[in-house]
């Protein structure tokens, strides 16, 4: 059943209309996910892609049953869609608008807190490339055919470095379950951690590639999760063995301000862990096949 | 974004944090003029760069008389200040603040910034101040004391009260510091900020709390809310290669090497910066050209990529999702083409219309060496620079 996405997931586009919102939303239909409305204040009445169009998120909940959706509005805009979400009851709700004021997502982390366990949404981002469930349906904006379906779950903050560990694991007949990327922000909706937690308690997920960089504290808290709750092997890699200190790398999350940030502290910490590490990022299938014991040609 | 001291300074003021009197100067006369409104007295020439550790670097005294205002102002406008922060390349002294001195009986540290764990806005203070944060964290850890701020209720009294206490203020200090550090909480939080820094915090000879230095950073992607923050951005202090790579929506960081990079996504870009390392070489540059790369914006990037005289080669690297490899690949050979490039170009491409990518490449009549993978990629980018001899 993968994680996030499922067969059963009714998925609606917040900024449909918008011209990347359009694009994507496009590409999602073609390949089969099950994408049920859109919504743009001001559009609603209308259809797109021959899906209804709702001023509201709620309205679009109520008329077709939506779970989760699907973020492409302006970094200005982001955090207000996001708590409409929360409040219309999505269930999942993918960012990938890159660019929103840190303390926009203090206070949607804050807000989201308001709501019981079971009533919570699960925000993934932002500034993230989506979630895919390979042969089922994607939220984002990854390339959906450079993925095999299978049975090892990849989470990783860049979209980029995630494709490629997709690429590797495909070369090697590996397939993948549900692919995540958390997104490069300094704050975001789900961390590493959460998203092994889903990992762990999914029955067709058998393995996981977690996929890091430098800054912040959740690779480190990962590998305890990893160490004390988990039954399934986990791979890693580390992007920014080279970044130079105090210097933000592209990601506004990417830069090195404390200690146990660094790409070679978190290798060391997440091997303390018992976690296999790539040694390179070229190695990353190559490490997944050996975490699942199996042959690889040198 | 960093603004300069004198602006934190009198930001902070506004909010009510006490600060010595102070004027900014441009020139050795100004300098000298303004030692002359601050009384006469002694008063301190300070550098104005994006940089902490200007102190040890040489670039703040204690001035006795106007004369030695307006001689040290002449030795350090124009000059070029290399601190610890800066990197060997140092930044320019463009401006002076001339401040009154101050007389100090104790230096308290006193930080805000975002707390990642708990995803909040966290204090952090010494009373051990005067020392960069960073030698402090590993001198003398045990005198830091960190408080964490609810949102919801913002920076309480109480909090502020505990905080003097545990530093060792008192009497009237108490009250100073609850004002200074409100003040503080409320312009990070109503400015977008990112940090704010006030090193030291002095105790003055008379028992009064003074903001001797100040630093503050702002959230970049909040400017566009904050436009009287987005007026203080000081271009003079920015490396120019990196801010016209930002203007044209390139996100670039020159590093030391010879390797020049042109990839898609930040996390891949470190990556690649990684392997050309693994593979005995060094990378010139980060670049992430970001989604949705048109062909003109591949042609600004090499453009970009080539104002460092220290590159020999470039390597592209494209794992396309929201981009286009036959967009790209049509923005290498057009780049080929207006540029000029007689440097060798290593292109490897990956994902969306991949295939329609590499055929560009390949009957583009160029020398361009194409690669399949990002290993093989960087291998044959350290082999393909020129050697230190031919490029003399």
């Amino acid at each position: 059943m993968a994680i996030l996405i499922t067969k059963d997931t009714r998925i609606i586009v917040q900024g449909m209309s918008g011209r990347i919102g359009q694009f994507h939303a496009q590409e999602m239909i073609e390949t089969g996910t099950n994408v049920v409305g859109g919504v743009t204040p001001g559009r609603g009445g209308s259809t797109l892609l021959d899906r209804p169009l709702f001023d509201t998120v709620r309205e679009a909940v109520e008329a077709t049953g939506a779970d989760a959706s699907l973020l492409f509005v302006p970094p200005a805009f982001a955090a207000d869609a996001m708590m409409e979400a929360a409040e219309a009851g999505i269930k999942t709700c993918v960012c990938v608008t890159d660019g929103l004021p840190a303390q926009d997502m203090m206070k949607v982390k804050r807000f989201l807190r308001r709501y019981p366990r079971e009533r919570k949404m699960r925000l993934i981002g932002p500034n993230c490339a989506g979630v895919i469930s390979p042969g089922i349906g994607f939220m984002g904006i990854m390339p959906p055919h450079i993925y095999t379906p299978g049975r090892v779950g990849i989470v990783g903050r860049s979209g980029t470095l995630g494709y490629e560990a997709a690429s590797q694991m495909s070369a090697l007949g590996i397939g993948v379950s549900t692919s995540v990327g958390i997104g490069g922000d300094p704050i975001n909706g789900s961390s590493f951690k959460d998203i092994l937690e889903l990992f762990e308690n999914d029955p067709e997920t058998d393995a996981v590639i977690m996929i890091g960089e430098i800054g912040g504290p959740q690779e480190a808290e990962a590998a305890a999760f990893v160490r004390d709750h988990m039954s399934k092997p986990v791979a890693a890699y580390v992007a920014g063995l080279s970044a130079p200190k105090g210097r933000k790398m592209g990601h506004a999350g990417a830069i090195i301000s404390a200690f146990g940030e660094s790409a070679q502290e978190k290798v060391e910490i997440l091997q303390d862990a018992g976690i296999m590490v790539a040694p390179n990022p070229s190695s990353m299938g190559e490490t997944v096949a050996r975490m699942l014991g199996l042959k690889v040609a040198a | 974004m960093d603004i300069h001291e004198h602006q934190a300074k009198s930001i902070l003021a506004e909010f009510g944090v006490p600060v010595p009197k102070g004027h900014l100067a441009f020139s050795p006369e100004q300098a000298a003029h303004a030692a002359r409104m601050l009384g006469g007295g002694r008063v301190v020439v300070k550098a104005q760069i994006h940089s902490g550790g200007r102190g040890a670097a040489g670039g703040v005294k204690l001035c006795t008389s106007e004369t030695e205002v307006r001689s040290y102002a002449a030795t350090l406008l124009g000059k070029t200040l290399v601190t610890k922060q800066t990197g060997a390349g140092g930044k320019l002294i463009e401006r002076l603040w001339i401040e009154e001195a101050t007389d100090i009986a104790q230096e308290i540290y006193l930080g805000f910034v975002l707390d990642r764990k708990s995803e909040r806005i966290m204090i952090v203070a010494s009373g051990h101040g005067g020392m960069e944060i960073e030698d402090l964290a590993e001198k003398d850890p045990g005198s830091l004391v960190r408080m964490i701020i609810d949102p919801a209720a913002g920076l309480v009294e109480f909090q502020a009260r505990d905080l003097a206490f545990r530093l060792g203020l008192k009497g009237k200090q108490i009250g100073q510091f609850v004002t200074t550090l409100r003040a503080c909480y409320r312009a990070y939080r109503d400015l977008d900020a990112m940090m704010v820094e006030i090193n030291p915090l002095a105790v003055t000879g008379a028992g009064d709390l003074v903001a001797l230095d100040a630093k503050m950073s702002f959230d970049t992607n909040a400017l566009y809310r904050r436009p009287q923050v987005a007026a203080l951005r000081d271009p003079g202090q920015e490396d120019p290669r990196e801010s016209s790579a930002h203007d044209n929506g390139l996100a670039y960081v020159g590093l030391e090497g010879d390797i020049g990079c042109i990839i898609n996504g930040a996390g891949l870009a470190m990556a690649t910066m990684d392997m050309i390392h693994l593979a005995g070489g060094a990378p010139a540059n980060f670049l992430d050209i970001g989604g949705g790369a048109s062909p003109e914006r591949v042609v600004t990037a090499f453009r970009t990529v080539l104002t460092d005289p220290n590159v020999g080669v470039i390597l592209v690297n494209i794992f396309a999702g929201i981009n286009r490899c036959d967009w790209i690949a049509r923005g290498v050979v057009q780049a080929y083409q207006e540029v000029g490039l007689t440097l060798p170009v290593i292109v490897r491409l990956s994902g969306t219309n991949v295939e329609e990518g590499r055929e560009i490449i390949r009957t583009s009549g160029l020398p361009l060496m194409s690669a399949d993978t990002l290993a093989e990629a960087a291998k044959l980018a350290v082999r393909s620079r020129p050697s230190p001899i031919a490029a003399q």
